[in-house]
Order: C-alpha cells, then sequence, then structure tokens
C-alpha cells in the first residue's frame, strides 16, 4: 500500500480548469491556421486564448444532471397539457396569435442559433470558448425543440401553425427575423458571438422571454410559460458568455476595439427592429398585460444595458448612437407595427384585430404621450368600420427596408407623422432603408445588404407563385397564388380574429367545458 | 451604481432560495410578476450556499440554481461557496 | 364557476405540423420525428456566407456523399435533446457513483502498480484523441446536411467532451493533476503517441463532413474503442484492475451504443448509390491502415508481444462490421 494521502476534493474553479484546459494543444503536423481557418479574417488578435474566463463551470457531468431535470420537469407539464386541454384554460384565443408570431419568427431561429454556434464551438481556436459555444449550440436545439412540442399541441387545434419552417423562409413578415440569423451566420465567429451572443441573447432575450412569458403565465398558457422559463434559464448562461466574449475581445488588444464598436452598433441596430414585433405582441397581442412595451423596454433595456454600456466605457465602448432614437421610438413602434398588421392582416399567418375600449384606455394610461394624440382615432375608426362590416385590408405591397426588411412603417425622429425614408446608392442602383441606423449599417457593407432576398420585391418579379402558375391567365390573382405559395390556409389562417375558425371553435369548446352535458 | 438582478421561477424549490436571497443582501428588492420574482439590487448581490442549505436542511450545490434561474444581470462569479453578481463600475 | 376542461373530448383539426404530414401522412408524430424532420432551412438564404461565398449557408455541397432525401440517415435511437439528456444523465449517475466510492474509499490505491501506469500511460493521454472527436463531430453539426444528422452528431461531440473529462477524472483519481501534465507531454513529444497525434491533425483539416463522419465515427472509433474499451478494459479486470474498469463503464457502454447509430448511416448512405458506396469503401480502405498505424504504439505499450494479435482480431471485427453495413472493404 503506498503512502498516498487521501486526495482533497477539488474546488469548482479548480476542477473546471482540470476538466476543459489543457485538452487542446498547438498543432504541428497541421498549421494551426488550417485547423482553425476562420480565426483570423475578421480582423479580431487574440493573444492568449487562456486568458478566457469561463463564468458558468459546467462540465459534462453537471450539464447532463440539471439539464435532464429541467427536460424532465417541462415534459411532465407539457404531457399534463395536452391531456387536460391545457389549451382551453387560456384567457382569450387571440392570445395564441403571439404564439404563432412565436413559433414561425422566434423557434426557427433557435435552430439557426444551434447551428451557428456549432460552427463556432468549431472554429475559435480555444478551449474555454469552444466549450461554452458548444453547450449553447446542444442548448438551442433543445430550445428550438422545447418550443415546437410545447407548440405541437395548439397547432392540433388552431390554425396559423402547421407550416412554420417553409413559412419562415418565405413570408414577408418573417424574413425580418430570418435576415437577422442568416446576417450573423454569414458573418465570422467572432461578429457572430456580438450578433447573437450580445445582442440577441442580452438585448432581446430578456425583452422576450421575460415579461412576455410571464405574460403567457397571465394568460393561462402554462406550456409556453414552462420551455419560456426553462429556456430563459439556459439564455442566462448564453448572456454571460456573450459578455464574457466582448470583454475578451476588448481585453486582448486594443486594435480590437473600433471593430467590436462597429459591431455593437450595428447589431444593437439590428436587434432593436426585430424587437418591434415582440412590442406589438406585449401591447397588442396579450389579452391581460402584465406591463407595457414600453415599461420593459425601460427595465430590461435601458437599465439592464445602461449598466451593461457604463460598465463597457472603461474599455472605450461608447453607448451606439442610434439608442438615442430609440427613447423615443418606445412610445411610438408597438403602436405602429401593430397598425401595420392590422392593416396586411390578409397575408399574415395570424390573426389581427382592433383593440377595445378597455384596453385602448390602458394603451393610454400607458402612453400617454403618445397614444391618444396619434394612434386611437384611428384605431376607432378601423374598429367601427370593421363593425359596420368594412374591415379595412390594404391591397398595395408595402416597400421594405434593405437592412431589417420591416416595411416602411417607421416615422422621422422628431415627426410621428411622417414615415422615415433614407437612401444610399451602390453600383448605380438605389437602396431604401427605414432609418439611420439601418442606412448606416448599407452604407457600412453595402455588398452584402443588396443580396438582401426582399419578399415584396421577389413577388413583384412574380418568384412567389406555386410552380406552374400562370400569371396572364385571365382572372389571375396575385395575392391569392402568393399566399398559396405562402402554404397559407387562405381564410383560416389570416384575416380578423372576428369571424375566425380559431375564435368559433375556442367558444365551442369552452362551452362544452363548461356546460353540463 | 448600476442595478444587478437575477430572476427565478416562483416555486416550491425557489421560495428558501428567495428567502435566503432577500436574507443575505438586505439592500435587494423583490419583484413579484405572474410565475416569477425578479431580485433587484444596486451594485451586487451575493447567493450564499450555506445560508440556503440552513433554510432547506440538505446539501445544496449552487449549479443547483441553474434549474429555475430565469435571468440575470451582471458579471458572475461562481465558486463553490458564493454566486455572486456585480457591476465593475 | 367549475371548469373542467378534461372532460371535453375534442376532435383535432390536424394531428401534426405539415411537413411532418407531408413525409408521415396526417398521424400523431413522435417527439423525434418533430424535433427533427425538416427543421433546417433549406430554401432562400439572404446573403453568401463571408467564409465560404461560393456556397449558400446550409448547402448540400459540402460533400461528395449525395442523398435524395438527407432525413433518410435518421437515429435508430430517435435522440431527441431530451431524449438524449435524460439517458446520458442517468449513465452518469451510474458514473458517478462509481466514482465516489472509489474516491470516498481510496480504492486506487489497491490497483496493482502495473497496471495503473498502464491506464495512466494509456488512457489518460486519449483525452486528446477525444477532443478531436469533439471537434469533428461539431464541425459535421455545423455544415453538415439535414438536422437527421447534424444533431446526433452534435450530442456526438458532447459525449466525447465527457469522455475526455471522464479519462480526466481517471487521471485525477489515480495520480492527481500532474498526470494530466504528464500525459500532454507524451501527448506532444513522446514517440507512442505521434502517429496518433499525426493523425488526429490530419483529420481536423479534412473538409468532407462526410468523410469525417467515415475517418472519426467509424474508423477511428471503431477501431480504438474496441481496443481500449474491450480488450485492454477486459485486460485490467482480469488482473486485479476493476477499480478502472467501474471508471471506463461509460465508455464501454456509449460505444456499443453509438455504433449501431454510426453503422445505420453508413449503411443507409452506401445503399443510396454506387457513387456513395465507393466513395465510402475508399475512405474506409484509406483511413484504416492509417490509424491501425497510430494505434500500433498504443497497442504495444498495452499489450506487449500480444499487440499485434489482439490488432488483428480489432481489424476483423471491424472489417465484419463495415461488411454487415454494406461496404466492400
Ligand atoms: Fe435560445
Ligand atoms: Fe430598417
Amino acid at each position: 500500500m503506498d503512502m498516498n494521502v487521501k486526495k482533497k476534493k477539488l474546488g469548482l474553479k479548480e476542477k473546471y480548469a482540470h476538466m476543459t484546459r489543457g485538452l487542446d494543444w498547438q498543432t504541428s503536423y497541421q498549421p494551426m491556421e488550417k485547423v482553425f481557418p476562420q480565426a483570423t479574417f475578421e480582423g479580431i488578435k487574440i493573444h492568449d486564448w487562456d486568458k478566457w474566463e469561463d463564468p458558468f463551470r459546467l462540465t459534462m457531468d453537471a450539464y447532463w444532471k440539471y439539464q435532464a431535470e429541467k427536460e424532465r420537469k417541462l415534459y411532465a407539464v407539457l404531457d399534463a397539457f395536452a391531456q387536460n386541454n391545457g389549451h382551453l384554460g387560456i384567457t382569450d384565443a387571440r392570445y395564441l396569435n403571439a404564439v404563432k408570431l412565436f413559433l414561425t419568427g422566434i423557434s426557427p431561429l433557435e435552430y439557426v442559433a444551434h447551428r451557428g454556434f456549432a460552427a463556432a464551438g468549431r472554429n475559435f481556436p480555444g478551449v474555454g470558448p469552444r466549450v461554452a459555444c458548444l453547450m449553447q449550440s446542444v442548448d438551442e436545439i433543445r430550445h428550438s425543440q422545447t418550443q415546437i412540442h410545447a407548440i405541437s399541441n395548439y397547432n392540433k387545434h388552431y390554425d396559423g401553425f402547421h407550416d412554420f419552417k417553409h413559412m419562415l423562409e418565405r413570408v414577408w413578415y418573417l424574413s425580418v427575423p430570418k435576415s437577422f440569423f442568416d446576417d450573423a451566420f454569414s458573418a465570422g465567429p467572432f461578429e457572430w458571438m456580438i450578433a447573437i451572443g450580445f445582442s440577441f441573447e442580452y438585448v432581446l432575450t430578456n425583452l422576450l422571454f421575460v415579461p412576455f412569458m410571464s405574460g403567457a403565465a397571465y394568460n393561462g398558457d402554462m406550456a409556453t410559460v414552462t420551455f419560456g422559463f426553462s429556456a430563459q434559464s439556459d439564455e442566462a448562461r448564453h448572456m454571460t458568455l456573450g459578455l464574457e466574449c466582448i470583454k475578451f475581445m476588448l481585453e486582448q488588444d486594443p486594435d480590437n476595439l473600433p471593430i467590436v464598436q462597429k459591431w455593437i452598433d450595428k447589431w444593437a441596430w439590428r436587434g432593436i427592429r426585430v424587437l418591434s414585433l415582440v412590442g406589438m405582441m406585449m401591447d397588442y397581442m396579450l389579452p391581460k398585460r402584465v406591463m407595457s412595451w414600453k415599461e420593459a423596454w425601460e427595465i430590461y433595456f435601458e437599465q439592464n444595458g445602461g449598466a451593461l454600456f457604463a460598465d463597457l466605457a472603461r474599455y472605450g465602448i461608447k453607448v451606439p448612437e442610434c439608442l438615442t432614437q430609440c427613447t423615443e421610438d418606445k412610445e411610438h413602434i408597438s403602436h405602429q407595427a401593430w397598425a401595420t398588421f392590422y392593416q396586411y392582416g390578409g397575408a399574415a399567418a395570424f390573426h389581427t384585430w382592433m383593440p377595445n375600449d378597455e384596453e385602448m384606455d390602458w394603451l393610454s394610461a400607458k402612453y400617454p404621450n403618445t397614444f391618444d394624440k396619434y394612434y386611437r382615432a384611428r384605431f376607432t375608426y378601423w374598429r367601427d368600420e370593421a363593425e359596420k362590416g368594412n374591415r379595412f385590408y390594404s391591397n398595395t405591397l408595402p416597400m421594405l427596408c434593405q437592412v431589417c426588411q420591416i416595411p416602411m412603417l417607421f416615422t422621422e425622429p422628431g415627426d410621428p407623422t411622417k414615415i422615415c425614408y433614407r437612401e444610399s446608392e451602390y453600383e448605380g442602383e438605389k437602396y431604401h432603408t427605414c432609418s439611420d441606423g439601418c442606412k448606416h449599417i448599407f452604407d457600412d457593407e453595402p455588398e452584402k445588404y443588396v443580396q438582401s432576398w426582399l419578399p415584396v420585391h421577389q413577388i413583384y418579379q412574380g418568384n412567389c407563385f406555386p410552380d406552374g402558375t400562370d400569371p396572364t391567365a385571365e382572372g389571375f390573382d396575385p395575392l391569392a397564388a402568393v399566399l398559396d405559395w405562402y402554404h397559407f390556409n387562405n381564410g383560416h389562417d389570416n384575416l380578423d380574429f372576428e369571424g375566425s375558425r380559431d375564435q368559433a371553435n375556442f367558444a365551442a369548446w369552452r362551452g362544452m367545458a363548461t356546460k353540463n352535458t | 451604481m448600476s442595478k444587478v438582478f437575477i430572476a427565478f421561477q416562483l416555486n416550491e424549490d425557489t421560495r428558501p432560495i428567495i428567502e435566503a436571497v432577500l436574507a443575505d443582501n438586505p439592500h435587494a428588492v423583490a419583484n413579484e410578476s405572474p410565475a416569477m420574482v425578479k431580485i433587484d439590487a444596486e451594485g451586487q448581490l451575493v447567493i450564499k450556499r450555506n445560508s440556503i442549505e440552513e433554510l432547506i436542511g440538505r446539501d445544496f450545490d449552487l449549479q443547483e440554481l441553474q434549474i429555475n434561474l430565469i435571468t440575470i444581470s451582471g458579471h458572475l462569479d461562481e465558486d463553490d461557496d458564493e454566486f455572486k453578481l456585480s457591476w465593475l463600475n | 364557476m367549475e371548469i373542467d376542461l378534461r372532460t371535453v373530448a375534442i376532435k383535432p383539426l390536424r394531428h401534426t405540423f405539415d411537413h411532418i404530414a407531408r413525409r408521415f401522412g396526417d398521424k400523431p408524430a413522435s417527439r423525434y420525428q418533430e424535433g427533427t424532420y425538416d427543421i433546417q432551412q433549406t430554401d432562400i438564404f439572404h446573403y453568401r456566407p463571408m467564409w465560404e461565398p461560393e456556397l449558400q449557408l446550409f448547402d448540400k455541397r459540402r460533400t461528395k456523399v449525395q442523398m435524395k432525401d438527407w432525413y433518410a440517415l435518421k437515429d435508430p435511437r430517435q435522440f431527441y435533446y431530451g431524449a438524449w439528456t435524460i439517458a446520458r444523465s442517468r449513465q452518469q449517475d451510474a458514473a458517478e457513483s462509481s466514482f465516489d466510492m472509489i474516491e470516498e474509499r481510496g480504492l486506487a490505491d489497491i490497483v496493482p502498480e502495473e497496471i495503473k501506469q498502464t491506464a495512466l500511460a494509456v488512457l489518460v493521454p486519449l483525452r486528446h484523441v477525444e477532443w478531436g472527436g469533439n471537434m469533428g463531430n461539431s464541425y459535421i453539426s455545423a455544415y453538415g446536411y439535414g438536422t437527421a444528422i447534424t444533431q446526433p452528431c452534435l450530442y456526438h461531440a458532447m459525449d466525447h467532451l465527457a469522455v475526455a473529462q471522464y479519462l480526466t477524472r481517471i487521471g485525477l483519481v489515480l495520480e492527481g493533476p500532474e498526470a494530466l501534465d504528464t500525459a500532454k507531454d507524451a501527448w506532444m513529444e513522446a514517440a507512442m503517441w505521434q502517429p496518433m497525434r499525426q493523425h488526429v491533425e490530419n483529420v481536423l483539416v479534412v473538409q468532407d463532413w462526410f468523410e469525417i463522419f467515415v475517418a472519426q465515427n467509424l474508423v477511428l472509433e471503431g477501431l480504438t474503442y474496441p481496443l481500449i474499451y474491450d480488450y485492454l478494459d477486459g485486460d485490467f479486470s482480469a488482473n486485479g484492475g476493476t477499480v478502472i474498469s467501474m471508471m471506463t463503464r461509460f465508455m464501454g457502454e456509449w460505444s456499443t451504443e453509438t455504433a449501431k447509430w454510426v453503422d445505420a448511416q453508413i449503411k443507409v448512405a452506401a445503399a443510396e448509390s454506387a457513387e456513395n458506396k465507393t466513395l465510402i469503401n475508399d475512405w474506409v480502405k484509406q483511413y484504416r491502415p492509417l490509424v491501425l498505424a497510430a494505434l500500433a504504439p498504443i497497442a504495444q505499450r498495452a499489450f506487449g508481444e500480444q499487440a499485434e494479435t489482439v490488432l488483428a482480431e480489432v481489424t476483423a471485427q471491424f472489417n465484419a462490421r463495415c461488411t454487415k453495413a454494406g461496404l466492400t472493404v
């Protein structure tokens, strides 16, 4: 028997260091540049990957243990929800439309996040960020799947959910979130980290998963709350990774500062534009509201983002210029976005409606500076017309921003009555953007954004009809052909909530539950 | 000073955690929303393993926090005894 | 008002999503199906990747293997995230209780010195080979085509990381942190490990993702795992080293499970076309001698004069496995 004293238990930090650091090595039979071909082309200089600090020190054994526990809980809730007709427990079938936008616009992005983080996890030469990125990659496939599984039960009973991947690639407003992720994934690994790790995780997911999910709970949707909060528990790790990555780049070399600043500016604005959709989900699509978009923005963006920027100031990072406009925009964007979807409700895969009086009063109270002044009269008029049988649908197609791909619906800084347009020229062609923020992004990388597949342009060019369509045929209805190509069940997925199949079925099924048989 | 925060799902497992966090951080404020509680604190917030263990009467690994965690803000420093959030400015 | 929602019998409008119904008909679908089939985007990408402008973000042309339907490469284990992570956490529970018992009772001390030295010299440096397996499989998960194969490759990458961490723990249990440094030095410098390191590095720069799948998951793992976790483990057990077998149980079980998945992929891809079959056959024929050459000095250290016999047996089993999967190697 040898004299080994019984080894002391290693602490978390020490244990994690042994379990990860040193697994890699400096290759010599193949050059490092060939093993990690994407490590340098973006211009970011890293001198010592071992300076990376791991915030969450999860080894695989701990990862499996805690994640399995989360999964068991989550699927137990989903099973119970399905068995007990949990979908009838929601406050109001209008609520489901927020979930539709979620499944078609967000869940597929979780999937792309999974693939993109697998790439980042392959491409960084350091062990610390590689392992963290791979854990995020596997978390992200979890998110896409738990969302699909949770929402699968709604798909069985309601419209608009049924072909989400096909729709994401084609439908006009879904190109907003899709192009955001395509943009990030087509960039290099460092920019990806700012785009997703910082902008999407830090800026967006808090607003999406925290107040919105609390709203889902308030509206009786236990399935969505469960996947939402359960996903967000992983996001806490992801945000920390994004933040660590920014710090790491800034600490490694002063030359990285201007590149990182440029990406922060770009992706903060890209993220904020995508958030317009979340703003409208919170203010208009939740029948019972926890807080307004503006309040959520103030807590999670202004306070929390402000704390972050104050913290990054010591590296020389400045608050992105475009953010000054947001103080004004937060009072408007949810109303402007909802007004747009209401008008184009014939071509959206969810139902739209105008708020009732009580809801308008709530909006007035939450937006004392803007709602009554700019929006209430128009909304009341539309509602009255709809009640008289003249529901307004716009038959034209909106012009889209070349960068964020949102219809030109936002207004000029300082004048909420005038639509904002910006124009750039590249190789003799003119390109339109919705704001100074988007124009700035375009002008910096025109060769990238001229490639945008803009759904409206594509419709005009005849690229959005089913195979074999003859647009010269007599009585050809281009909108119907486009909706067909989108795989919409025209008349069920789209149009006003009033008179929809969802509304009728929900009322009938609830009736069966509340009446004696 | 900026605020840090941590939010938990509201359930049986998190009740003692929240109680311990509030006791250990007298400057922290709990804000309840449907299904969740968000704890805000100026500057920093420290979660101590010992305090949780005293309330639940069993061993607790701070990594268990992840199961019911919703979100955090601030820089994280975690070891076996403490889970600490802070802003450095 | 009392509402009992459970009693309501509702006829659903549809049983699953359209893209699932297009494949399997409109009937209730499994969680594996809904979480896997056709969830990777295939059409309309907005921008060309800056890192590979000649291709799309997801592109079938990143391998020479071609499939009419990439979702034919399904996982017989039907792993979606929840199924995978719950399965692994069960295995991890078992492994954890073994490690706990060994650590608490100081069982490492009863391992005969010779066995212990073999374990330190052979098992611990393998953590770097596992890291290579993690790299290759994360590459496939990023750049492969179709969730049916890219999804399990990420699980496989994470599993490799876990195995690297189990091997690390073996080093810590048997000796302590110095074991890791010694193993790393051996990996970098010792003659015994150089052919293997060279081979692993060569696979790290392969571009064709299906070639990586064959080189890594079929050939390298198909020859290394039986050699180490079957033959060497058998030697350990037979010679008083059961404690080490307790610590490698995960790897043994895992490789049996994952080999079935790997074989299923190879079988389907090879059966698809004569071109695919030729490609895969050629890759196996290319990588098999390289791996065997890399394993030779390791087998020498592990089995002494038995090395050649053991390697020959392992090769014969491997060849039989390939034949069963439809290859001619
Ligand atoms: Fe996610
Ligand atoms: Fe824009």
